[in-house]
């Protein structure tokens, strides 16, 4: 035992002693106080570059694209590649020849036809009854996890992650394989003899509810686990001691103490389950309304850049106050991780 | 009473871990089934393996996509660790509140609005700078990385929340300089989030279909893609095989770190022992 520890300690000093010597090396062909001075004199420090380098990949890949998104939901459709008019165009030398294609009508046509409309408020639907009904499912699961003891709740919470490490789009195939007519549980009906024909579970909305609710367990567990494992168990026993009894103590006492978790964990289910695609195009009825496979059809199939745009826009409009909301658990999170 | 809340939290997680399991085990078993309808049992046979492996299609595309995980996971845990680094460690800078927002939308954006904009911002590039000059793997790979260094960002960012930070300060006291501390203090403690930052971020760019089919170009289809143009169009005991291959692969990765985590923990436990016997 002596051994092995003195090995290891040998370990981490030889792994120092090669960081010490590339940084000696590096100080050696690098003119380190050279740069830095030059660097400083133009103001640029290296805590900045460390800010820089995220900042910079994110404004022009995460935040640009949503301006330009913005931009092209007001252009006119065009049968040219890119598909859209650009919305400045100076149609001839002078400056006050300038035309400016603004067009709201994507908006206004969003607003009038009734399929885009529906598939909005069918989205927010499905995807809050099935939030709801996966916080009912996973609130047991993560107090249960959270109550068990130490050794028991790394290897419960290694279960719960472990689907969402293997792929999303396989997960959601083996529920074709188990909905289908002759599919699993079809047959596990039949010979237990509760239905004497098949069910048609596959392309329902009861499918798209089971696939939404599977694929985003794991999602609401985890932030639930981690308010829920944190909370000190002595209020509970304070509230015993004081005649309260268990379940109304776990109504006054636990679940306002869980809410930032309930919040998180809702809203990293309800968000992305809104602009669901891979579910409701495998589970879901072909002819199923929701606002992330209609943008797909208009997209792809369509070729409609403008009012893809468009949806894109009002989506985002739809979701920003769950968003606000879910940053302000995460940042909650966050604060107590801290203190 | 303690007994009845004790066997409901058993069977919550029984039920629970049952549900999530049981669809899972349905994929590895029938990979194994001779029958072609796939889900009716016909006997024990591995000709989906057989025909896994005869799909050039299938073998093609996940080269590619193995490809964009690797330099994806390696892109994003580098700009990831800098934005937690910043996020925890640099106090209010200016711009603080647009790159923790710019971090957290990724996680919860529908993958639907990502992919159309990055496709739009890349068609606009190409219009106004001749680059990226169509789309594919290169395309992929920046959206990939956009999408996945948010969720370094915050596994880096909590790390470092929960750090002891005198262990940085006492090094900077005794005149270490900052690239010096984060190398040999900083780096080595918050090296197993890196690690799990960087097998997520491989995991998710290896799982992405939606916002890979908006940036892709003709002849980069990542396998999330072959796989759902397959599937699509039925269950086929080609696909159950490589998902009971996905599935084995992720297994024994996650017992594996399982098993070293539970072997770092006794070895640390003995340690404080040890040194509580001596001293």
């Amino acid at each position: 035992m002596k051994l092995e520890q003195q090995v290891r300690a040998s370990r981490v000093a030889g792994f120092s002693a090669a960081v010490q010597f590339i940084l000696q090396v590096f100080h050696y062909i690098v003119p380190y106080h050279w740069v830095a001075s030059r660097l400083a004199r133009w103001g640029v420090k290296g805590q900045r570059l460390v800010v820089a380098l995220p900042y910079l990949w994110l404004l022009l890949f995460f935040f640009i694209p949503f301006l330009i998104v913005l931009k092209i939901s007001f252009s006119l459709t065009q049968l040219s590649m890119p598909p859209y008019q650009p919305l400045v165009q100076w149609t001839g030398e002078q400056l006050n020849q300038l035309r400016l294609n603004i067009n709201p009508g994507n908006f206004q046509y969003l607003w009038q036809d009734s399929l885009y409309l529906d598939a909005f408020l069918n989205s927010i639907k499905v995807a809050g009854i099935a939030t709801l009904i996966t916080l009912l499912i996973g609130y047991p699961m993560a107090y249960a996890i959270a109550r068990s003891s130490v050794q028991w709740r790394g290897v419960l919470m290694m279960m719960v992650i472990l689907p969402f490490w293997t792929s999303f789009l396989l997960r959601v195939y083996a529920w074709i394989g188990i909905l289908k007519n002759n599919g699993l549980l079809n047959n596990f009906l039949l010979w237990l003899g509760v239905i004497d024909e098949p069910m048609v579970m596959l392309q329902t909305n009861f499918a798209v509810y089971l696939g939404i609710v599977y694929s985003y367990l794991p999602f609401m567990i985890m932030p639930l686990y981690a308010t829920l494992e944190k909370m000190d168990l002595t209020l509970l026993e304070a509230a015993k001691d004081l005649g309260c009894r268990p379940l109304r103590a776990f109504l006054t006492i636990t679940v306002p103490l869980s809410m930032p978790g309930i919040v998180a964990g809702c809203m990293l289910v309800f968000i992305p389950a809104v602009g669901e695609f891979v579910i409701p195009s495998l589970l879901g009825p072909s002819d199923s309304l929701m606002i992330g496979k209609v943008l797909w059809t208009e997209f792809f199939n369509n070729r409609d850049w403008p009012v893809a745009s468009a949806v894109a826009i009002a989506l985002l409009l739809v979701l920003v106050v769950p968003m606000v909301c879910f940053q302000r658990a995460q940042a909650r999170t966050a604060e107590a991780g801290e203190a | 009473m303690k007994s009845r809340t004790a066997w409901f939290r058993l069977s919550s997680l029984v039920l629970g871990f049952a549900f999530l399991y049981i669809p899972i085990l349905s994929l590895v078993v029938y990979s194994f089934n001779k029958s072609k309808l796939v889900t009716v049992w016909g006997g024990f046979s591995t000709q989906g393996y057989g025909k896994l492996f005869e799909n050039t299609q299938i073998l093609d595309a996940a080269g590619l996509s193995l490809r964009i995980a690797a330099i994806n996971a390696t892109g994003a845990t580098i700009l990831g660790t800098f934005a937690g680094i910043a996020l925890a460690r640099f106090g209010q800078f200016r711009g603080r509140t647009l790159l923790s927002g710019m971090t957290t939308a990724p996680l919860v954006m529908p993958d639907v609005i990502t992919g159309l904009s990055l496709l739009l911002m890349f068609v606009a590039m190409e219009q106004a700078l001749g680059w990226p000059a169509g789309r594919g793997m290169t395309t992929i790979t920046i959206a990939h990385i956009t999408l996945t260094l948010s969720y370094v960002t915050v596994i880096v960012q909590s790390r470092l929340a929960s750090m002891d930070i005198a262990l940085e300060e006492a090094a900077m006291d005794l005149g270490a300089r900052p690239v010096k501390v984060f190398l040999l203090v900083t780096l080595p403690i918050i090296a197993p989030a890196l690690a799990s930052g960087w097998l997520l971020a491989f995991t998710i760019s290896l799982d992405d279909m939606v916002i890979a089919s908006f940036v892709s170009g003709p002849g980069s289809s990542t396998l999330p893609m072959v796989i759902y143009s397959k599937v699509r169009l039925g269950v086929s005991p080609d696909i159950n095989a490589l998902a009971t291959i996905m599935v084995g692969l992720v297994t024994v990765g996650v017992l594996l770190t399982g098993y070293l985590m539970f072997r770092r923990d006794r070895l640390r436990q003995r340690d404080r022992q040890l040194s509580e016997s001596l001293g």
